[in-house]
């Protein structure tokens, strides 16, 4: 179906729709994520718990059927722009979903408000998205950047950690992650390191970390460098003797690859595949069986963001012209999410609990994340105030 | 920043460095004896890594491992090389990056549709997880192993090429090549060996990185760039070149890790020392080569050529 | 680069006159290219001028850097640089609240002259492969830079709240896409007059031996200096209307996988051969596309038809037109 034939179509749904209150148009949600080169893993598993959703429900979101569409953006941001404008150009989507990296979020900021299209965020949190350049238009089902980190400096805190030493990549999400960090840890910082991005080797970090005399580290490494990052911190004979409290380092698109190795690592999340909630429950049990593996937080995100679609457009009755009524229904956030019950800030961030995880065995002894702490509740990003 | 931290860092940047070799040695002979780019040599890299993974995986030895990792890898070299490459011997050296450059994208995705797009499991045995104590830090034993295996490799290289027959025919290979076709030795088979040889290197450093480093799919791409850097920086062609120049390299992206960011420390405000120094040590492999480059465009050993 | 390939001049498949059949795919294409406002304007389908966009930013960042690669033998893999150089000087101005398009445009020029002709200065004191990495080295030392500068923004780029104002065409994406055409036009009808003429005759000879050019008492590097420069300027410009047409500046602009895949492009398209490059651009772009619409492995199919095309095409597809520019000739 054209675009021409495809308006023609929604004209037509809409005007029988005005008449006989049902039988409306589809909903064309557009997809954006990372399917190709390094950061695919993420991008896959936000795919993976999207369909998911969709699957349950028979395509239908909201009683709504749903088109999906879905785009892949390189992790480039120009190819990101292009596949934005896609969707609201040419395929005329009513939504837009997904984004899995912080650099592709900047850069389709702009065309998506510019067009004034509602969309729900799956992953990518930056700041000055919370901030400076918030719109009433987006919402994030996931996390401002710097709450995985804030919630392990309130850890730091409250366990009476004197001195950490802190480790990150230096790019923005990195030094925003530790910035974060100290926003809530009140002791000393004993070293801070920013390594080169997709550094392979730490030894030499890891080594001036002994010699820095810290009573506990904290590390950001996303995606294969947290791989590395762990492993090597294990071999130097570091893991169990300093306490290790990470953000991204070991989730769930790196714990096939560390297993045992990881064993006791802290990380934290607004979110772990062991909550007792029963809508995550259901989602884990429904995940494993269709995928055979246990699902990231990225695919949970995803997943909720699914959920949240569903739940405006059960109140709007699957209107999505009316953009106001649509976006009210989303803030209300008003289902049942993974995480439990939380509102969005004004920014359209989340106003959440986040909780620390350890590294350790579940029920049928494979290593996953088990809650070992709720360190935030309730708790809003730090930008929101900048939102006007 | 003390003497003993000093000696560590020096040792990391050896490591390093002798990692870079086992890629380098590769590299440079492929380049300097049969004129041949091979953007691909990452690839193959990967490849060892994920052979010594499936190997690891399926018997639990290391030692299997890692023989997986060169032998499947020299294999693929050898197949790969009469199957196709060949072909490319003979183009100039645009087109070689051209074809070589699509094998990449090929290859990579490949090992994502095999083993997934997320890193797959490999660990170090028990019996090697150890580390030793040098100066009151701890130091990976593992690390010290790879040191052993790459100067084991630098060693074996040179009695290959200085003191065997096919040694001699690379070298001849190295100065004049069409010489040394004249002379009826097969350059054919000369150069496959050659190309498996390099390749079986490069797999080789890939199954000895696997316990250390995350095996996904792409993990050549960025090492390549650093191994392009230590052939160039060496002189193209030359064994010695690479071995040296990709202990310099090693030793200044350790080093600028680490001193640099001290030293700095000294002189600046924390504030700014925290935001220059990581900047400054990106670039301080880039700088060095650019640095080498203006003043020695042949690199620092370079072959010579009659 | 020692590929002499000779000419086999003649007739086609279509039995045109080989100049005339590359005559006659250029006014067709350039007719394409035309269409593509008129159709985003009829079916109100203003994607297809982001689309055909992004081609034509990348057609003419290629065309520069062939100007350097296929006619001045500099096989650059830092080209990508200018790109990104080009689009964060539209960006840092417009945050800083200078949004004068002219502005814009003359500081770009500014800006990458200031950067190439001591890179340029620098780099060609090597060549071949030497040369080909130390472009590489001065390219990443920039993204690492623009990746460290917090203050506009990072890894994570820099917005452009306001794109470079000309009056009422300010953000009006027809005028952006026929500003774009106009400019490719340009810079090809520019490089055609300097290829012909002494200076590119002595360029391109510099290409083929070095050492005749000094034996007649002229020194190549100030040719190849200027060429460098050139083409970096054209690059750079592809950056300024890469940032208009995204309202973004990002280091992944100048990634060097991006200089890498410029350099694809030229090649696909044809060295040394003015619309090559063009044709290059436009394949790759779409082709990677179109695949990216099939399926989520599509480089799996991108990297085959790449090494196929480098086996069968040994003078990209616009050699398949015939040899009627002397790019790689002149022997």
């Amino acid at each position: 179906m054209n675009t021409r034939q495809h308006a023609a179509a929604v004209a037509l749904a809409m005007a029988a729709g005005s008449f006989s209150g049902a039988s409306l148009a589809d909903v064309r949600i557009g997809f954006l994520a990372t399917l190709s080169g390094g950061g695919a893993a993420l991008g896959q598993d936000m795919v993976d718990g999207f369909n998911l959703a969709l699957e349950e429900r028979g395509g239908k979101l909201g009683g709504q059927n749903i088109q999906l569409l879905k785009e892949d953006d390189q992790m480039k941001p120009d190819v990101g722009v292009q596949a934005v404008q896609k969707f609201i150009e040419k395929e005329k989507v009513d939504l837009v979903a997904g984004v899995t990296f912080s650099n592709v979020m900047m850069a389709v900021a702009k065309p998506l408000a510019d067009a004034d299209i509602t969309f729900v965020g799956s992953n990518a949190g930056p700041a000055p998205l919370a901030g400076k350049l918030c719109s009433k238009a987006f919402f994030f089902a996931s996390w401002q950047n710097d709450n995985q980190a804030e919630v392990l400096g309130k850890y730091a805190t409250d366990k009476g950690y004197r001195k950490v030493y802190l480790m990150a990549p230096n790019y923005q999400s990195g030094r925003d992650q530790v910035v974060g960090f100290k926003r809530f840890y009140k002791g000393t910082v004993a070293g801070e390191v920013y390594t080169q991005l997709n550094q392979p080797d730490y030894s030499a970090e890891l080594a001036q970390l002994q010699a820095a005399g810290a009573d506990a580290v904290y590390a950001f490494f996303p995606g294969g460098m947290g791989v590395n990052f762990i492993k090597q911190f294990k071999q130097a004979g570091l893991l169990g003797r300093l306490p290790l409290l990470t953000a991204s380092t070991v989730d769930g698109t790196q714990l096939p690859a560390l297993k045992e190795m990881a064993l006791g690592t802290l990380a934290g999340s607004f979110w772990g595949p062991d909550s007792a909630n029963p809508a995550s429950k259901a989602f884990v049990a429904a995940f494993e069986k269709k995928y055979g593996r246990i699902p990231s937080q990225y695919a949970a995100q995803a997943y909720d963001s699914a959920l949240l679609i569903d739940s405006a457009l059960k109140k709007t009755g699957g209107r999505v012209a009316d953009k106001v009524a649509l976006r009210n229904a989303l803030r209300a956030a008003d289902y049942a999410s993974l995480r439990g019950a939380y509102r969005f800030g004004p920014n359209g961030f989340p106003i959440q609990d986040f909780h620390v995880f350890e590294v350790a065995r579940d029920a049928g002894g494979r290593v996953s994340l088990k809650q070992v702490g709720t360190p935030l509740k309730a708790h809003q990003d730090a930008y929101a105030g900048e939102c006007k | 920043m003390s003497p003993e931290l000093l000696f560590i860092q020096a040792l990391n940047g050896l490591q390093f460095g002798v990692l870079l070799f086992l890629m380098a040695a590769g590299l440079t002979l492929v380049f300097g004896i049969m004129s041949f780019i091979n953007l691909a040599h990452g690839s193959l890299y990967m490849f060892g890594a994920y052979f010594a993974a499936a190997a690891y995986q399926a018997t639990g030895s290391f030692l299997v491992s890692v023989g997986a990792g060169f032998c499947g890898v020299f294999v693929l070299g050898a197949l790969i090389d009469r199957c196709g490459f060949f072909v490319l011997h003979r183009r100039d050296h645009l087109d070689q990056v051209l074809a070589t450059f699509g094998v990449v994208l090929f290859s990579n995705e490949v090992a994502r549709m095999i083993w997934g797009a997320s890193p797959i499991f490999m660990e170090l045995p028990e019996s090697m997880a150890d580390s030793i104590s040098l100066f009151g830090l701890s130091y990976p034993a593992y690390r010290i192993l790879i040191i052993a295996v790459g100067l084991v490799v630098a060693v074996g290289l040179y009695l290959l090429i200085e003191r065997t027959r096919i040694g001699m025919l690379i070298r001849a290979g190295a100065s004049n090549r069409s010489m040394v076709a004249a002379l009826g030795v097969n350059i054919g088979w000369l150069n496959t060996f050659i190309f498996a040889l390099g390749a079986g290197l490069a797999g080789l450093a890939g199954a000895m990185v696997g316990p250390i480093l995350s095996v996904q799919p792409g993990m050549g791409d960025p090492i390549l760039i650093t191994t392009l850097v230590v052939i160039v920086i060496g002189g193209i062609g030359s064994i010695r070149g690479a071995f040296l120049g990709a202990l310099v390299v090693g030793v200044v992206d350790t080093l600028g890790r680490t001193v640099m960011p001290f030293v700095l420390r000294q002189s600046l405000d924390p504030e700014t020392a925290n935001t220059v120094g990581p900047a400054l040590s990106s670039l301080a492999v880039y700088v060095l080569m650019a640095v080498i480059l203006a003043l020695k465009p042949d690199g620092l050993f370079p072959v010579k050529k009659r | 680069m020692n590929s002499m390939t000779h000419t086999h001049g003649g007739q086609t498949l279509l039995g045109m006159g080989k100049g005339r059949l590359r005559v006659a795919v250029t006014v067709v294409l350039t007719g394409l290219f035309l269409l593509v406002p008129v159709y985003a304007g009829v079916a109100g389908d203003s994607y297809s001028l982001i689309l055909f966009g992004r081609v034509l930013v990348f057609a003419l960042a290629a065309v520069g850097l062939n100007f350097a690669l296929g006619y001045g033998g500099m096989v650059s893999l830092g080209h990508a640089m200018y790109l990104g150089l080009g689009a964060y000087t539209v960006a840092i101005l417009s945050h800083h609240g200078v949004n004068s398009g002219v502005v814009h445009l003359l500081a770009v020029g500014a800006v990458t002259a200031v950067l190439a002709v001591p890179v340029g200065f620098i780099a060609l004191r090597t060549q071949g492969i030497a040369f080909i990495m130390i472009t590489l080295a001065f390219a990443q030392m920039l993204f690492f830079v623009f990746v460290g500068l917090k203050q506009y923004g990072g890894d994570e780029g820099l917005t452009i709240a306001e794109l470079s104002g000309f009056g009422a065409l300010t953000a009006n994406k027809t005028a952006l896409y026929l500003s774009m055409m106009v400019a490719l036009g340009l810079a090809l009808a520019l490089l055609r007059r300097v290829v012909a003429s002494r200076f590119g005759l002595v360029l391109r000879a510099t290409r083929i031996n070095e050492r005749r050019v000094r034996a007649v008492g002229t020194s190549p590097l100030g040719y190849r200096l200027v060429g460098y420069v050139m083409s970096a300027e054209l690059c750079a410009v592809a950056g300024y209307f890469l940032a208009n047409l995204t309202a973004f500046a990002s280091p992944a602009y100048m990634a060097w996988t991006v200089s890498g895949e410029l350099i694809v492009m030229v090649l696909l398209g044809g060295t040394g051969t003015l619309v090559g490059p063009v044709v290059g651009a436009a394949v790759f772009l779409l082709l990677e596309e179109g695949l990216k619409a099939l399926t989520d492995h599509w480089m799996a199919i991108m990297g085959p038809v790449i090494v196929l095309i480098v086996l069968f095409l040994k003078d990209g597809l616009w050699g398949l037109l015939g040899d009627g520019e002397s790019g790689k000739g002149g022997h």
